[in-house]
């Protein structure tokens, strides 16, 4: 039973994975990208946590936080370039 | 370390010291200091003619590399010897000649001295080495020397034209020779002369005899100037005239005369030998006389009689080869050619040194070499013209002096081919005499044009550079003891007979030597009217009309060399590989790195895939690949959808974008196969990546911004695919021959009980492999230094 929900699960974040990939490469604008780049992510969490399921693995649950750090850093950092067209401002002073 | 072996290097140590002399005693003419060497040697030589002449050879060995059979083995035979007398006897005379020649205060004696010494010691080596190896060395060493001799006034281009061309000459020569020592060597095992003497009819057959024959007479035609190769003797004119006394005339030009002569017992007995050496020698004989006629300076009608009487030599001594074939000594007549060709040697070395010595003192005295200048100077240098007329008929063969003796015992063997009954000389070997005789017309018009157009006819003052009068005695010294050598060899030839030639002919004609006192008989025939007679008094005749005549028929040489020259086709082919080269490498070498990625990509496909087709080693063998599930297939989607669309996308920020979610759905895959430490990595690697992509686009300059979509080129899709389809197939493949089991179990089994660690990957890294971590650790650390480097340093630069 529990093998069933958990096909159906990963093959809906596969189809979601699919539209987010299709919107990265037309999106219209950098923001459309940056934001599905950000739901791959989240996807991303939510495939490793189905397959850890399915595998009855422990080992991979360091990955899912570490996906959850770096798609809000990532996010963040692509919206501050975006925004001020760099990342790492220097100080005024220098 | 014997006294021989002194002697040989002897002028090598010596010229270290010169350079103190010229500094320390700036009063004294440095040749002062070097004059007393040659002489020392010349008597030390002296002293094996005993026995050389009781046919025995001195030998003596030291060590120099034992482990590659090679030792410095010196060895003294007759031939040898006649050549270091020759070295040392006419170093000695240059070197006097030299003193008054060059001029203290305005030449750089030390540098001359040093480079004659450099020469004379080499020189020595190349005729006294039974090592082949060694005798190589030496033999390069002439090379050197001589190729600083003649670029000795390096200021003027004629001389650095003809230092560099005699240079390449007899490099390329000397190279082609250290080819055939090998060949030799491989045949023999030996590299000593001796002993490839001894195993010559064992390699008579060996199919590389022919290329190391081919080879060693290609070092021996380059240095003695044979045709083709002659062109650079006439340039090496440029050099100081005792230098082409000493060296053009006398002792270099004769390394190629030395090594066809040691090398005829071993060579001779082939139809080769005796067809390219006989063959080569007549044809530069008749070519060098042929043109030394044109010629209207001194220095090069003498260069191009050099070339033609070297060419005799080396004819003599191909025909002298023939004699080998004829076992029995008694009616073995043919020896006679080896025996003129030792003869003239000598006596080509006489007068030869003395014409250039004359021609050097009338240029030095008058400040031209230009016959069309010079005129009348028979009595303001009485002297001089004595020296030159004697030596110029001895070059011509006119009767009292030694030049008549080799001529006579030349035509002599050059009929004697014509009863040769081998090789078809039945029928076309009348040629041999009918070439020489015509040749020997030549040498006497010119012989007789560098005599009568410098010392007779109009004095012309108004074209000299100076007031001529005669040469300072000094300078007169050295020419006057080689034409007294002359005289005294005209009438005296016995006088060398059994000291000098008779050895020599020993060591040339080993294997013949079953009674030694026979080649003696030959020598002291000389006498008797014979057709020989009939042939030089005809070559009088013909030659003093053609003399007479010349100025009627001089224009033909100005319609036929032209066509003819070979010094153009040297330059065509210098020039030619000059442009040919750089056309090439401009052609490939564009500077563009995306042309060099493609020959290096395109090279990677030919060369595995030929590799791959030649061996047959393409093979698909699915018995232990494991099933293939949904989630790869997915996640394969997603990677070939991220990547073949970067291909097409307009935008860099696109790119980046699909470059990270390519990155990202393979720290998946790392997921789908249990990798979780290569996931994590992989997160966090690609995050960085992504964000510098960033930085360095955002830094792109604005000109270049517009943004375009890559272009389309066939040839680079072509060699993509290329390069993708090869590694896959080269994977299958490899997949497919799995020979052994992997070595994993043992960490499986270890890692816990020896490393005391869970995680086998990470024991792995620092336990069971930690090296590679330690210097993986250093590539970071040099990749951050070096980024630090980069950007700091640049800002510092601008501040400076």
């Amino acid at each position: 039973m529990l093998e069933v929900v958990i096909w159906i699960a990963l093959l809906c974040c596969s189809l979601s994975m699919l539209g987010l990939i299709y919107r990265v490469i037309k999106g219209p604008s950098t923001a459309d990208r940056v934001i599905a780049l950000d739901s791959i992510g989240v996807n991303l969490i939510a495939i490793t946590a189905l397959f850890s399921v399915a595998n009855k693995s422990t080992a991979f649950l360091d990955i899912i936080l570490l996906i959850g750090i770096l798609a809000f850093i990532g996010t963040v950092a692509f919206a501050k370039y975006l925004e001020r067209g760099e990342i790492i401002e220097n100080e005024p002073n220098r | 370390m014997s006294y021989l072996h002194l002697a040989i290097v002897s002028p090598l140590l010596f010229a270290i010291f010169i350079p103190f002399f010229h500094n320390g005693f700036r009063r004294v003419h440095t040749g002062w200091f070097a004059l007393p060497l040659p002489i020392l040697l010349f008597i030390y030589f002296l002293s094996f003619l005993p026995e050389t002449m009781s046919q025995k050879t001195v030998m003596a060995s030291l060590e120099w590399i034992p482990s590659l059979g090679m030792n410095f083995t010196a060895k003294v035979d007759g031939l040898g010897l006649l050549f270091a007398l020759l070295i040392s006897g006419i170093g000695a005379l240059v070197i006097l000649y030299s003193i008054y020649y060059l001029a203290k205060d305005k030449e750089r004696l030390n540098h001359f001295y040093v480079y004659l010494l450099l020469f004379m010691g080499a020189m020595l080596g190349v005729v006294l080495s039974d090592n082949l190896i060694v005798m190589y060395a030496f033999w390069e060493l002439t090379s050197f020397s001589s190729f600083l001799l003649i670029g000795y006034w390096y200021e003027r281009e004629r001389s650095r034209y003809g230092a560099q061309k005699s240079m390449l000459i007899t490099v390329f020569g000397g190279l082609a020779m250290l080819g055939g020592i090998i060949l030799l060597y491989v045949m023999t095992g030996t590299f000593s002369m001796t002993e490839i003497i001894l195993s010559a009819n064992q390699i008579f057959n060996h199919a590389l005899f022919i290329p190391a024959l081919l080879c060693i007479l290609l070092g021996a035609f380059t240095k003695s100037a044979q045709f083709p190769f002659y062109i650079w003797l006439p340039d090496a004119m440029e050099a100081p005239t005792p230098v082409s006394a000493y060296l053009h005339s006398a002792t270099m030009v004769k390394a190629g005369i030395y090594l066809v002569a040691r090398f005829t017992p071993v060579f001779g007995e082939s139809s080769v030998w005796f067809l390219l050496v006989g063959g080569v020698g007549l044809l530069t004989l008749i070519w060098g006389s042929f043109f030394a006629v044109k010629q209207t300076d001194l220095k090069a009608i003498l260069a191009f009689s050099t070339v033609s009487q070297l060419g005799l030599i080396m004819s003599l001594l191909g025909v002298g080869a023939a004699a080998l074939h004829f076992e029995a000594l008694d009616d073995n007549i043919f020896t006679i050619a080896i025996m003129a060709a030792i003869f003239h040697l000598i006596n080509h070395a006489t007068f030869k040194g003395s014409l250039f010595m004359a021609a050097g003192i009338v240029d030095h005295e008058t400040g031209t070499r230009d016959i069309r200048n010079l005129g009348g100077l028979i009595h303001l240098m009485p002297i001089t013209f004595t020296v030159s007329l004697i030596g110029a008929f001895s070059m011509a063969g006119i009767p009292p002096f030694n030049g008549f003796l080799s001529k006579e015992m030349f035509f002599t063997a050059m009929i004697q081919v014509t009863e040769m009954n081998i090789f078809n000389l039945e029928t076309w070997g009348i040629l041999f005499p009918v070439l020489a005789w015509i040749a020997s017309i030549f040498t006497f018009v010119y012989s007789m044009i560098f005599i009568f157009k410098t010392f007779t006819g109009k004095f012309q003052p108004e074209k000299l550079a100076k007031k001529p009068h005669e040469a300072p005695i000094g300078m007169l010294i050295s020419p006057l003891i080689l034409v007294s050598l002359v005289i005294i060899f005209g009438f005296f030839p016995n006088l060398l007979s059994n000291s000098l030639i008779a050895p020599a002919m020993a060591a040339i004609l080993p294997n013949l030597l079953g009674a030694g006192d026979e080649f003696d008989v030959h020598i002291y025939f000389w006498h008797g009217p014979n057709l020989e007679l009939l042939m030089t008094l005809g070559v009088m005749v013909l030659g003093y009309i053609l003399f007479k005549t010349y100025p009627k028929w001089g224009n033909i040489y100005k319609r036929i060399p032209e066509g003819l020259s070979l010094n153009r086709l040297y330059d065509g082919l210098l020039k030619g590989s000059q442009t040919g080269s750089n056309k090439l490498m401009n052609r490939y070498m564009t500077g563009s790195i995306r042309s060099y990625l493609l020959y290096i990509f395109g090279f990677f496909i030919i060369l595995l895939l030929g590799v791959l087709l030649r061996e047959n080693a393409f093979k698909v063998d699915t018995s232990n690949v494991s099933d293939i599930g949904i989630y790869e297939l997915v996640l394969v989607l997603f990677i070939a959808v991220g990547s073949i669309s970067i291909l097409f996308v307009k935008s860099r920020m696109t790119s980046i974008i699909l470059l990270g979610s390519v990155g990202y759905t393979v720290s998946l895959f790392y997921v789908l196969f249990r990798a979780p430490d290569l996931a994590l990595t992989q997160l966090v690697i690609e995050t960085i990546s992504v964000s510098l992509f960033l930085l360095c686009f955002y830094h792109l300059p604005k000109l270049r911004k517009l943004e375009t979509r890559m272009r389309f080129r066939l040839t680079n899709a072509v060699i993509s695919i290329g390069v993708g389809a090869v590694v896959t197939v080269i994977a299958l493949s490899a997949h497919s021959n799995k020979l052994f089991d992997s070595i994993s179990q043992y960490y499986v089994e270890n890692t816990y009980v020896e490393a005391a660690g869970k995680n086998m990957v990470n024991v792995i890294l620092v336990d069971f492999r930690g090296f590679d971590t330690l210097f993986e650790i250093t590539v970071l650390a040099i990749a951050s230094l070096g980024i630090f480097g980069m950007i700091k340093l640049k800002n510092r630069g601008k501040e400076g």
